[in-house]
């Protein structure tokens, strides 16, 4: 007989159809478009890494993908859920959905636990001991046990970051959206919060990441995504992104930000 | 004339004074709490994205603060009763009017508190999947309070001696009864200074508390 699924949903994408999809997918801030005939897929298990200058749209790409950002053409599916669609239950779609952001957002009112506690009982509807054992287990992986009863202007950014991936991964989410998770931290606080995420793309979560880390895109992407001016520019597995088999504007781009 | 100053008579009508500060903090209290309650939902109201919603409560907000409270009071000491068919008592109108009344100044300071939290921490509640209203419960309106309690006890101060006009309808406050007492006895100068030490040793209180509370909200 075949084994009981694990602790995580279990998520049935058909083949040949991504766990995450975009096809032509375009928006605008008023007259300006911030994205342009935007396609790509990403399926389960997979890595991908979008990089490029700012205000190129990476953010607005992923937030696209939860519904954060309303996008006025195109399709965007989720495990098979148009996200778009106006019969879409949108809080149901993100609970499945975690999303990790360059300023942390932890809710500064609450204690640590009560941060990754809340969303377990009020959306997913677990009782306080559930979600208070699976908030300590991965306290307990992000090493920040001890930390537990805390506030969150107690902690240092990267970890205050690394709760915040803890409060996404209490969702049991099918994928994890990060948005430049280390850029607003010290230097010396990146690599604690890159640990967590190698080790949880090596799990095999599927995971989209902006980042501007190309040291991480390097160890850990599957594939490599260049958006430029709110398109996307590249779109290429990892090896063929740093072998060489980039556009101009790619190249630019990568010697501007590995020059140091 | 009333010849020397006379305080023995304020520590004879201590109890009754007392009696009338009941009413004073009871008229306070209720129309801080019912100011609250309404003037979140009013916020809630104005900022929504559905227009008419908007519209109406911004009106309602524009219209009471176009008043003067003792207009406001007059108004539902008469209307109340007329509206629901009989006599309410001189106590719920007056409520009612209070609790109306702050509700507009509430609605204001709570928008702004509502508006002082992020859009991040919003983006953060919805991507975990928090409806709007949970995230409104949950999120928003906890750091919203939080953020306004020096305002929202200020404007406490304000409607606690803003409570001394139920004099226009004869309610027994705290400034009523020693007006009573001053008048039955002939001693003006004394009940007069007394309740104005009264109400400023109060309103200072609280001014400190406030103070020492936005500092320790600064520190946090």
């Amino acid at each position: 007989m075949p084994e009981t699924e694990n602790t995580t949903p279990s998520v049935e994408s058909s083949p040949g159809v991504g766990m995450i999809q975009m096809e032509v997918v375009s928006k605008w801030y008023g007259n300006f478009q911030v994205l342009v005939n935007c396609s790509t897929k990403v399926d389960k298990g997979e890595v991908v890494v979008i990089c490029g200058p700012s205000g190129s749209g990476k953010s607005t790409l992923i937030k696209v993908i939860n519904g954060l950002e309303p996008f006025q053409e195109g399709v965007v599916t989720f495990d098979g859920t148009s996200v778009g669609d106006a019969a879409t239950n949108l809080p149901m779609l993100r609970s499945r959905i975690g999303m990790v952001f360059q300023s942390f957002e932890l809710f500064p009112h609450i204690t640590i636990t009560d941060n990754i506690n809340l969303a377990q009982l009020k959306v997913l509807g677990r009782d306080e001991n559930e979600a208070t054992n699976r908030s300590m287990a991965l306290l307990e992986r992000v090493g920040l046990m001890d930390q537990k009863d805390k506030f969150p202007a107690q902690l240092s950014g990267g970890q205050q970051q690394r709760v915040a991936i803890a409060r996404g991964l209490a969702m049991d989410p099918a994928a994890m959206l990060f948005d430049e998770p280390t850029s607003a931290l010290d230097p010396e606080m990146i690599n604690e919060v890159l640990d967590v995420m190698t080790e949880l793309a090596n799990d095999g979560m599927t995971m989209m990441v902006v980042t501007h880390e190309m040291g991480f895109a390097k160890r850990v992407a599957d594939r490599v995504i260049f958006m430029d001016e709110g398109r996307i520019e590249e779109d290429c597995t990892k090896d063929e992104f740093f072998g060489g088999e980039r556009g101009d504007r790619a190249q630019e781009f990568l010697s501007k930000i590995l020059t140091h | 004339m009333e010849g020397s100053f006379d305080f023995a008579i304020i520590l004879k009508s201590v109890p009754y004074l007392a009696e009338g500060m009941v009413l004073t903090f009871q008229l306070t209290f209720l129309g801080i709490a019912g100011g609250i309650f309404f003037g979140t939902l009013l916020a809630l109201c104005r900022l929504s994205p559905f227009a008419p919603l908007s519209f109406v409560a911004g009106s309602y907000v524009n219209f009471f603060r176009s008043m003067p409270l003792i207009l406001v009071i007059f108004w539902f000491y008469f209307l109340v009763p007329f509206i629901v068919g009989h006599p309410v008592g001189g106590f719920w109108s007056v409520t009612l009017a209070f609790i109306m009344f702050e509700a507009a100044y509430y609605c204001e300071i709570m928008r702004a508190g509502i508006q002082s939290v992020t859009l991040g921490q919003v983006y953060a509640g919805q991507a975990l999947g928090l409806t709007y209203r949970q995230n409104m419960q949950y999120i928003v309106l906890p750091q919203a309070f939080r953020n306004m309690i020096p305002i929202l006890l200020t404007q406490a101060i304000v409607l606690f001696q803003d409570t001394s006009l139920v004099y226009v309808v004869g309610l027994g406050d705290f400034l009523v009864h020693a007006d009573i007492v001053a008048n039955r006895d002939n001693r003006l100068m004394e009940m007069f200074t007394t309740v104005a030490i009264v109400y400023f040793i109060i309103c200072l209180l609280g001014t400190f508390y406030i103070r020492r509370l936005q500092r320790k909200l600064a520190n946090a």
